[in-house]
């Protein structure tokens, strides 16, 4: 883990996560490889990320598609396995949680939100059987009387009628299944939520609901959000902390106004640059040129070098670190050396 | 004389349990050379309105009414051969996902060549040559090469500038752009614009941008129709819809935008959702989610009416005779 970025780690993090990284084989069938003399094939889709985020607060995570960023969703509420690297919750490590009941009792802490809320919510269970699962997996609660008024507390929390629990996922607008999602992660009373890409599914009006309600939620349970999202505008409108993502790495990490007022690192520029907004009617961009490499075979040294008008001999060799550059964190050789204008 | 003239279309989808209508008397025009942005949520009709245009609604869904013309020719009435050298030659067409248009069994080249060999009468060797500028033209590198790949061998932004060249080789008057940029990453997103716009102004196409995504709308268009629940709800120049919006839910809509520059504590919310097109309700379809909606809103149906600016919106705020009921219900 680079020293700098050890410092940032507050005291009262909820969650730490250090050089995590995970590889995933993509190789071709074994008797292919052997008949054509393939190598196997490897993504590097996380390649060592760090970071800490403190209790009550939202670290969003950003990129485009390819980036790792759900890769690293799963890994910290433990759908993947890392390869590499330690995750932290609370104080405790969390890396290889086993089946015990001190593994139950962190996991019952932490839950996620998925962005497509016609996949994730079984279509055969009633509602209230899909919030109460989370209670009753974890032996919450064990009256069903009682499951039941939790599930109504709960339906009203995020704003449906208790007597939708009697109804199934098909009978509800993609707006009003993302909030059974959420009364169904928030059933067994966690810190900490992973939400990747919660509203990308989502019509904008219905965005703006879920959002909102979302930011109610943490502020009265005083939750911990860790947030995935390509859409700027929404990771800005949602968090305290962002970290850039690119090729599997973070690339910038930064309170929020900072990131928006001073980015740092070129793709951080780059991304700011090409989103279309309203304020700019009229205005000319500068379209920006190439694409993502592939994270088979990415490019050495920086893996935005091939993409960067700051590029020099270093940047083609050797991969940056993360370094403190006032608020932020940010992995450039050229901000590193001043090549860059601030 | 508009490029495009579309009058009071309506698109209807009968079903076991009555006719839905998807799109609901419908008007406006498209300028030569104008971008025209049309946004709206999911289902409020505007993919289908530009279906309907070049007629490739899906059965059984079909046009109920309504006028559409084209450079002073009415073209719904056209039989489906005639229209088959609308599509193509006057009117070209880009949808969301690249791999729909084209073709994953022929090179692209080929796709290219026999476009501009069917539409505009070319020659193999020059429908060829023509097909590698165009390649050039919308940035595919090492276009002479490239050109004998297929559709797989190129990424998802590479494909969608093919389908940018396939519906502009054959030089139509207009473009249907059918959410070109949803599948992409934002950075390619911004590349495929810019390149949409460079290109229809270089070659004075007009464009039908069909979008969810406000933004792209204010960078590209001229000006924008704002569609809900199967109606036009209000239609102006791109800056005043976006800034001075009209219609109570383009401003509900504007302002559930998260916005870049500046934070926000919250997002304004219009609650509820878009009434199915089962049960759209009586008056304005949007009364029952409208902040500042009157009886008359309850009861008689809004057309686009002038405003005190440049857009017209479907509202009955705007309406002379019923602005004291309007005013009395706010006080």
């Amino acid at each position: 883990m680079p020293p700098d970025a050890s410092r940032t780690v507050a005291t009262e993090a909820l969650v730490e996560v250090e050089d995590l990284a995970r590889d995933f084989d993509v190789s071709r069938p074994w008797l292919f490889r052997v008949l054509n003399g393939e190598p196997r094939r490897i993504v590097h889709a996380v390649a060592g990320v760090s970071f800490a985020i403190p209790r009550g607060t939202t670290l969003s995570l950003v990129g485009e598609s390819g980036c790792g960023k759900t890769t690293v969703a799963r890994l910290v509420v433990g759908l993947y396995r890392p390869t590499r690297g330690r995750i932290r919750f609370d104080g405790s490590d969390i890396t290889a949680l086993g089946a015990d009941d001190a593994a139950r009792s962190i996991r019952r802490r932490i839950n996620m939100i998925f962005q497509d809320p016609y996949a994730s919510l079984n279509p055969r269970w009633r509602v209230r059987d899909i919030i109460a699962e989370p209670l009753r997996a974890f032996r919450v609660l064990e009256d069903e009387r009682a499951i039941a008024e939790r599930v109504a507390e709960l339906l009203r929390h995020v704003g449906l009628s208790p007597k939708d629990g009697e109804k199934y996922p098909h009978e509800f607008s993609g707006g009003q299944r993302q909030r059974i999602s959420i009364a169904r992660a928030l059933s067994a009373t966690p810190d900490f939520l992973v939400c990747d890409e919660p509203t990308s599914a989502l019509d904008v009006s219905v965005q703006a609901q879920i959002l909102n309600l979302m930011k109610d939620l943490q502020e009265e349970m005083g939750l911990t959000y860790l947030f995935i999202s390509h859409n700027l505008a929404v990771v800005r409108h949602m968090s305290d902390r962002i970290g850039v993502m690119y090729l599997g790495r973070i690339v910038e990490l930064a309170p929020t106004d900072a990131l928006f007022e001073a980015p740092r690192h070129p793709y951080t520029r780059m991304l700011l640059d090409a989103i279309p907004d309203l304020e700019m009617t009229g205005r000319r961009r500068i379209p920006v040129g190439g694409e993502v490499p592939s994270p088979i075979a990415p490019p050495p040294g920086c893996a935005f070098h091939p993409r960067c008008p700051f590029a020099d001999a270093r940047c083609r060799a050797e991969v940056p670190r993360l370094r403190a550059e006032g608020e932020a964190l940010v992995a450039c050789h050229a901000v590193e050396e001043g090549r860059l204008a601030a | 004389m508009p490029l495009l003239d579309v009058r009071n279309l309506r698109v209807e989808f009968p079903t076991r349990r009555g006719t839905l209508v998807a799109v609901d008397d419908v008007s406006f025009s498209i300028e030569p050379g104008e971008v025209l942005g049309v946004v709206g949520e999911s289902g409020a009709g505007k993919s289908i309105t530009g279906a309907a245009i070049i007629r490739l609604i899906e059965p059984p869904g079909r046009i109920a009414g309504g006028e559409i013309w084209l450079d002073g020719r009415r073209i719904d009435t056209l039989p489906p051969e005639r229209m088959r050298s609308v599509r193509g030659r006057e009117i070209g067409a880009i949808f969301q996902d690249p791999l729909t248009t084209l073709n994953p069994l022929y090179t692209i080249g080929r796709q290219l060549a026999e476009t501009m060999q069917t539409h505009l009468g070319l020659g193999a060797k020059e429908a060829r040559a023509r097909a590698i500028r165009w390649l050039e033209e919308v940035g595919i590198p090492a276009a002479a090469e490239r050109i004998d790949a297929y559709p797989h061998q190129f990424s998802g932004g590479m494909r969608q500038r093919v389908v940018i060249a396939l519906a502009l080789c054959a030089e139509p008057k207009l473009v249907i752009a059918d959410e070109p940029t949803t599948a992409l990453d934002v950075s390619i997103q911004a590349q495929v614009i810019a390149l949409l716009k460079r290109l229809c102004r270089d070659h004075g196409t007009a464009v039908m941008l069909i979008t969810h995504d406000m933004g792209v709308i204010a960078e590209t268009a001229d000006r924008v129709a704002v569609m809900y629940a199967g109606r036009i709800a209000e239609i102006g120049p791109v800056r005043e819809v976006v800034k001075h919006p009209r219609h109570p839910y383009t401003e509900g809509l504007m302002g559930s935008i998260p916005p870049l520059s500046h934070r926000v504590r919250r997002l304004a919310q219009i609650e509820g959702a878009m009434p199915r097109l089962t049960d759209i309700p009586p008056g304005c379809a949007f009364n029952p989610r409208c902040p500042r909606a009157f009886d008359r809103c309850r009861r008689d149906r809004p057309e686009l009416m002038a405003t005190d600016g440049p857009n017209r919106a479907a509202c009955w705020l705007h309406d002379p005779s019923s602005r004291d009921e309007a005013l009395g219900h706010a006080a």
